[in-house]
Parts: C-alpha cells; structure tokens; sequence
C-alpha cells in the first residue's frame, strides 16, 4: 500500500525535482512545478514587481520636482523651456495610442503560437515590434525637437533633468522589449517557436503589457495633468494660471 | 517499507568527467558550490573589513591618535560600511541561501542554475570594483550612506564617489538575480508534500528576504542612477542652487536602507530558528506565529525609513507618524524573542557551539533591540544622532545579531558541507572570546554616545573625557580580531583533522540532513515525499517530542511510542519521509555546467571599469562614452545571447 501511496504521489508531483527548467528547455507542454506556474513566468512576475518599485521611484522623483523649474523661473533665478511651453499631448498621444496597440498584437501573437499557428506567430510579433519601434521613433523625434527646437538639455533645468530621465528610461524598458521581441521572431523564422515554447512568448508579453501599463501612467502624470504657467515680461513673472483661476471667481 | 533515500548506501556517486579543478569551479552552476564560493569570498571581505574596524580603533586608541590622516580615516569608515554590509553579511547569508535552502525544500537545484552562477560573478566583480580604489589611493570616503552633497562632483571630484556608486550598482544586480531565483525555487521547487507551512523557518527568512530584496533594492538603484547622472553628465538632482534637493537622497537611500536592515538580519533569524529547536530537543515554538512576525517585520519595515531622517526637519506629522510605524515594529520582532525563549523553556538544552552562538544572538541582539525602540522616539534620537550610541546600537544588532547568527549557522551547517565537525572546545573558546570581547568593544560606546563623543570624528582631544571608554573599546576591537584568528585556526584544523560527521550529527529535523555530508552533487538521489513539518523528527520519533528519549522518565514513554510508530509502518500517512521516485543516480538530470554566466559578469565589470578610467573617449552625437563601456556592453550582450541559445543540458 505505502507503494501504491508512493506511485500516485509521484504522478501528481513528480516535476518538482527536476532541476533547471530553463529557456530552451521545453521537454512537456508543462514544466510541472509545486505552484503549477512555469519558472520563467514566476520569475518575470518577481521582475516585474521589482520593476513597479523602480518605476515608483523614478515617478516620485519626477513628482517631487514637478513645478522646481517654474519655481526658479519666477524667481528669476531659472530658466526654460518650462513643460506648459514645450509638451505636444496630440503628438504624444498618438504614439501612446501606437504603443497600447502593440498590447493588442501582443496578445494576438501569444494566441497564434498557442495554436501552433507560426504564421500568425511571426505576423504578430512582427507587427508588434514595428509598433514598438514606431513609439521609440516618436519619442527620438519628440526629444530632439525638445533638444534642438527649444533648447530643453538635460541639465538646462530641474524639468529637463527628471523628464528625459522618467520617459528616458521607460524608452529604455521599450527598447529591451522590442530587442527580446525581435529575438522570439528571429528563433520563430530558424525553426519555429514550438507549442511547448509558448512560454517565453507568454513572459516576453508579460513585460511588454507591464511596459504599456508603465507608459499609461507616465502619460497622465508628465503630459496629461496641467502645469503652471509662467511667462516673464520685464523680469516680472506672470501666473496664467493664477490670473485664469481669479478671473473664474471673479475677484481678477 | 520506503525511507529517507541513502545515496551513499544505495550506489555510490558517479564521477561525472570535469567536476574537479578550477574550470569546474569557474562553470559550476551547482548550488553547493556556489554556497561556498559565496561563503569563502564574503569571509574573506568580512575579514578585510574587520583590518578596516581595527585601523579606526587603532587610530582612536588615544586622544589625538595618528595612525590615520582625517581623510585616510574618512575612507576607512566608508569601507568598513560598505564591506561589511554589502561584502560581507549580504553575501555570507546567501551562501547559506544557496547551500541549505535547496536541500531543505528537497530540490535538486534552484530554479535557475545559471542565474545563480551570474550572481555570484557579479557579486564578486562589485566587491572588486569597490576594492579597487584603494590601489589608485580613491577609496570612498562620504560615509556607506553616501549623503548628498558630501557626494557630489564639486564637493567630491575625485573618483571616490564613483567607485562605491558603480561597485553598490553592480552588487545590487548580484542580489537581485540571487533573490529572483530564490523566490522561483522556494514557491516552485518544493519536493512532493512540502508545502509552504511546512517549509523550516530558514527557507521563509530566505524567501521574505528575497522578497525584500527585490522590492527594496530598486529604490537604492534609482537613487545610484541619478547620482550617476549627476556626477558624470553634470544634472542637479540632489543640488539644492538648481532646483534639486538634498533630502531626496536620504528618502530614496532609506527607503532602501531601512528594509536593507531587515535584508541583514532576517536570515540570521532563520539560522537560530533552525539552530535552537535542534539543540532544546524540542520544536520550535509557535512555528506559524514565527512565519507571521516575519511577514509582518518585513512588510513594517518598508513604512518606518524617517525615522533615520528624524533630525532632517521634515516636521512632527511626519516624525509622528514614522514613530509610531518604528515603535509596532518592537512587537513582531518580541515575538520572535519570545518564540526563541519559549522553544528553549523546558527543553533539554544542549549547549553545542551553534547553540551558544544562537542564543548569544537572543540576548544580544535584545541589547541592540532596546536601544532600537529608544531611537524610535524622536525626542531621544535628536540626542543619539550621530553619537557613539547609535553606533552602539546597530553594531549590536548587525555584529550581536546577523554576525553572531551566521557564526552560529557555520558551526551547525560545517559538517554538512564539509563532512567534518568543527571542533567543540575550540569552538567555545571562540564563542566566549567573541562574546566578551563583542561586549568590551561595543557596550562602552552607548557611554561614549551619551557623553556626547560624535561619530565619523577620527580624532578627539584629551579634555573631551573621551579616552578611557575609547581604550578599552579599541582593545576589545583587538579581541575580537584574535577571536576571528581562533576561528581560522578552527576551521583549518577541523578541515584537516576534524571529527568525521555524520549525515545527521546533530540529530536536526530537516530534509537536508537526510542526505550524506557532504552531500552528493544531485542532493537526493530519490526524491523525499514528507508528509509533516521537521520530518526527520516525525520519522524518527513518530511525532512526539525528540527529547523525551534522553530523560529517564520519558525513554520509556518514547519506547512505547516508536513501537506504535513501527506497528504503523503500513499506513504510509505515518510516514514523514518517504521515496517518491527511485532513481539510479547515474540517470539524475543536472544542467551543464557553463561560462556564458561568467560572461556575462564580466561585461558589467569592463563596463564599470571603463566609467571609471574614462579614456579613451569615443563622441557618438552627444554621447561621449569611454572606449570600454560599449566593450563591457558587447561582452554582456555576448554572454547573454550565448547564454539564452545554449542548451540549459
């Protein structure tokens, strides 16, 4: 009987000793593991979780400095291009729509080789690469226009500093996505992403949803939520914003 | 009737062609020997870092000591810092990480053996990083918590700064890799039957540390990043004329540094939690609460970093607030005291030197924890800060706590690694020599604190009143480092001539002491099923209490018991460990060794070293990058491709 025990527990369980499932070592549709959950995709979820830290900390940095540079302008001790003077949010909200579609293309591929469809597999990820790069492109142009047009560096204020660092390094994150995608297309086109293999299409999407996900909240905190505007005439510093808001009260 | 699997009696392990020399050891990916790797490199750091400690405690011997210029002593109190946390107690708890949590859960490797071999080599490559700077005469010299502006490129032109900010940098990738990997293998690698509140207290320090690490270490990275931005492309985050603050620095560095605290201690934890059980012949105490109050020390000491902020200014709302936070802190971590003693109460104590290290950890790391609940008033810690108390306080916690920890685990582990046990006399000399020594040398600082002597100062005058108290610290710090030499002297003369051990010495519960000592290269030739917490215990005593069988009254009750145990042989319930799978040795699945991880190390260190000689400079449009950065770039890129191509065997 404890034999019987034995050999049924085995079946349930036996993949928990099998050491090194890694990339490229896809011997069943299932590494079987104690949670059930593929090394490779536990390890991109711990990735990740570390990754919310790192983007929260560059995030609150951004935020701590948000409105320094305007700050120094008035006091006439800093100067621009201030965010109110140089961010485009429709030019900018095109590449973000650009990168949400990628998400889409993403989770069209991971469907494709789930299905054992490599066509589809290589169509997606390819389309998904070209929106990617699309976005990179857009922020190359959004940061040499800022750089060459109007003077933004990053070190010409507090703004230039904590700007080209949050986006600049969300840039990169995209940049290592798009690497790690073109790297699954360059397998997939030498003999094919097997069904077994699914997985690394699965965490490589996984990173890529988290980058998407990043970018919707850089979006809204650095293009979307209003900043204040300055403008000095005479070295005396005007508040748009202030002379909007006493205007609405009637008291301006 | 199934049992623990006995490799050694079953077939003898098979030589594998290249498990010996050095290019063995450059391609493991064997978790054993990279537990050592890391084990003999941190000692080795530990021991370095101790020199530094001697060098201040030489030069501050007596009033107005010469040993060491002003600037000299700067870099030595930054060095000893950052050795001893990042270099030495970091890495030597993952060495333990490494070696026992595998064999704990019953696994036959960690989940991802290369990255494992890749932490190592970048743990390794930053340690050199940081080290370096004393052969150019650079060495770091802004205090381990690199406070702006003391860091800044005005302020601070030499490369001191970068050393250490490019050294933390790389070192905080090696523990991240490390921790990813030990969180896969502890939720995923579990052998059959060993479920999460069956997992010893060891393997969830691992893994709350793990978790820690990764959570908390970002925060540091960022803060390095923008550092690095500042010193090299000339940016202002932490310059207070253009905009920048200052404060920023603390807040990103103790949002890191705080949980950084717990990163130290908590495997210490583990250690004992294995330790004192072991040597009371008793279970531990309130295991499930003990899994809580880790979970919950963890998860408090990300919302308590003010409180090393509290003199910054940041006003009574916020310093309130992170009182409160630091001061709930005190009853997770009583609770793990509390645990310790209840499991020692009524035990059948057995005072072996891990024992005495292990309990030395419980009294002394009490010290420290008092002093703690008193710097979490801020009124009291306006007048500790930066004083020979505070001091006082963490080196009773780090040294009293995480060093006396692991000096405990390498006396309860040695013979499982070895196959030699550490000799006993020697071993309580050592304990006693370091515990007094440990006393003299810190216990005096909390009146040199008190009486006003402050920090990082590498001198004080005669009419401060200061020497008497400073002499005697300085000559404990001596006997700590003779203690240290005892040590040494333990481990060589046990290696070469020690007491053989055998697979279980100690009569320890847990799955790794199933397995012969050393263990062979695959841990379990069979795969252990168990069925119940400590189940070498379960199996042996048939879940009663192991101690009864050493006192008189209770042999006799253990008799009877273990005749039930035996009558109940055919029920394989009863059963706390037993084989799931035969497997022949020779047919055991390892992954093959490689160098793509080494590799792959080696691009961030020619990387970094690039940073640091800075020429030759290649202008790519506004890039002016040094010639060896985009070198140490393709290396890495190199490494990684090889590696993620290569089969994983």
């Amino acid at each position: 009987m404890a034999q019987a025990v034995a050999t049924l527990e085995h079946t349930q369980t036996q993949g928990a000793h099998g050491a090194g499932h890694e990339a490229g070592h896809g011997h069943s549709d299932h590494p079987p593991t104690s949670t059930g959950i593929d090394h490779r995709k536990l390890l991109m979820w711990a990735f990740l979780a570390s990754d919310c830290m790192f983007f929260g900390a560059l995030i609150a940095t951004y935020l701590i400095y948000r409105g320094r540079a305007e700050t120094l302008v008035e006091a006439g001790q800093g100067v621009g291009p201030l965010p109110f003077e140089v961010l485009d949010i429709p030019y900018t909200s095109i590449s973000a729509f650009v990168l949400l579609m990628s998400s889409l293309t993403m989770v069209l591929a991971l469907a494709a080789v789930q299905k054992g469809n490599q066509r589809g597999l290589r169509v997606w990820l390819i389309a998904t690469v070209l929106l990617g790069t699309i976005f990179l492109g857009g922020q190359w142009f959004e940061f040499k226009s800022f750089y060459q047009e109007e003077g933004l560096g990053l070190t010409t204020n507090m703004f230039g500093s904590t700007f080209y660092t949050l986006t600049g390094f969300h840039g990169t994150h995209v940049l290592i996505g798009v690497i790690m995608l073109m790297s699954l297309v360059w397998v997939s086109l030498r003999g094919g992403v097997k069904k077994d293999q699914a997985i690394n299409v699965e965490v490589i999407g996984l990173y890529w949803h988290f980058v998407d996900i990043v970018w919707i909240i850089i979006f809204t905190l650095v293009y979307l939520i209003p900043y204040r505007e300055v403008h000095v005439e005479g070295g005396e510093a005007i508040h748009e914003g202030m002379i909007r808001f006493t205007r609405l009260l009637g008291i301006g | 009737m199934a049992t623990i699997a006995q490799p050694g009696t079953l077939i003898a392990p098979v030589a594998k062609p290249g498990t010996t020399g050095l290019w063995s050891w450059i391609t493991t990916v064997d978790h054993k020997r990279i537990g050592i790797m890391y084990g003999v490199t941190a000692f080795f750091f530990l021991l370095v870092g101790g020199l530094e400690a001697l060098l201040i405690r030489a030069q501050l011997a007596q009033p107005n000591g010469e040993v060491l210029s002003a600037a000299r002593y700067n870099e030595m109190f930054t060095m000893h810092g950052t050795t001893m946390i990042f270099l030495a107690v970091m890495p030597m708890s993952s060495a333990f990480f490494n070696y026992v949590v595998p064999l704990q859960i019953g696994a036959r490797d960690v989940a991802f053996p290369r990255l494992n071999a890749f932490s190592y080599w970048v743990f390794l490559f930053g340690g050199i990083v940081i080290n370096l700077s004393w052969l150019v005469n650079e060495a770091p010299n802004q205090g381990w918590y690199g406070y702006a502006p003391l860091t800044s490129a005005s302020w601070n032109p030499g490369r001191n700064v970068d050393f250490w900010m490019l050294g933390l940098q790389i070192l905080g990738i090696a523990s991240m890799a490390a921790s990813f990997n030990f969180i896969v293998t502890i939720f995923n690698m579990r052998a059959p039957g060993v479920t999460m509140m069956r997992l010893p207290i060891f393997t969830w320090a691992t893994l709350i540390t793990s978790i820690l690490i990764v959570l908390a270490f970002p925060s540091i990275t960022v803060a390095l990043l923008l550092l690095m931005f500042d010193r090299y492309m000339g940016t202002s985050f932490y310059a207070f004329a253009a905009g920048g603050d200052p404060l920023l620095w603390q807040h990103l560095f103790w949002v890191f540094g705080h949980p950084e605290v717990y990163i130290l201690i908590l495997p210490a934890f583990g250690i004992v939690s294995e330790i004192i059980p072991v040597f009371s012949r008793k279970p531990l105490f309130g295991y499930v609460v003990m899994v809580y109050a880790i979970a919950a020390i963890a998860f408090l000491g990300f919302g308590v970093w003010v409180h090393h902020m509290f003199t910054t200014g940041l006003g009574p709302t916020a310093n309130a607030i992170f009182s409160g936070s630091t001061m709930l802190i005190a009853i997770p971590t009583g609770v793990k005291i509390f645990n310790w003693i209840g499991t020692m109460f009524r035990g059948s104590l057995k005072f072996t030197t891990p024992m005495l290290f292990a309990v030395g950890l419980v009294s002394q790391f009490t010290i420290g924890g008092l002093s703690g609940v008193m710097h979490a008033s801020p009124p009291i810690d306006g007048q500790h800060n930066d004083s020979y108390f505070v001091i006082a306080h963490f080196h009773y916690v780090l040294f009293g706590g995480s060093i006396f920890g692991l000096l405990a685990g390498i006396y309860f582990w040695f013979p499982k690694i070895t196959g030699k046990i550490l000799d006993e006399k020697i071993g309580k000399w050592h304990f006693w020599l370091t515990f007094i020594a440990f006393n003299a040398t810190f216990f005096p600082m909390h009146f040199l604190g008190l009486a006003g002597m402050p920090r990082r100062q590498y001198t004080y005058s005669e009419a401060s009143g200061f020497a008497t108290w400073s002499s005697v610290v300085s000559a404990g710090a001596f006997l700590l480092g003779i203690s240290f030499l005892v040590f040494i002297y333990n481990i060589l003369k046990s290696l070469r001539s020690g007491e053989k051990a055998t697979d279980n010495p100690w009569d320890a519960p847990t799955l790794e002491w199933s397995i012969s000592s050393p263990p062979p290269v695959y841990n379990f030739a069979t795969v252990p099923t168990i069925s119940h917490r400590d189940p070498l215990w379960w199996e042996k005593y048939g879940g009663h209490e192991p101690h009864r069988e050493e006192e008189t009254v209770e042999v006799k009750i253990a008799g009877i018991k273990i005749g039930q145990a035996e009558a109940r042989d055919e029920n394989p319930k009863d059963q706390a460990v037993h084989a799931s799978e035969h497997n022949d040795p020779a047919n055991i699945h390892l992954p093959n060794p490689s160098y793509y991880p080494l590799i792959t190390a080696l691009g961030l260190f020619v990387a970094a070293v690039g940073l640091l000689i800075g020429e030759p400079v290649l202008n790519i449009g506004l890039l002016h990058l040094p010639a060896l950065v985009p070198v140490g770039g393709a290396i890495l890129a190199l490494g990684a491709y090889g590696w993620a191509f290569e089969p994983a065997g």
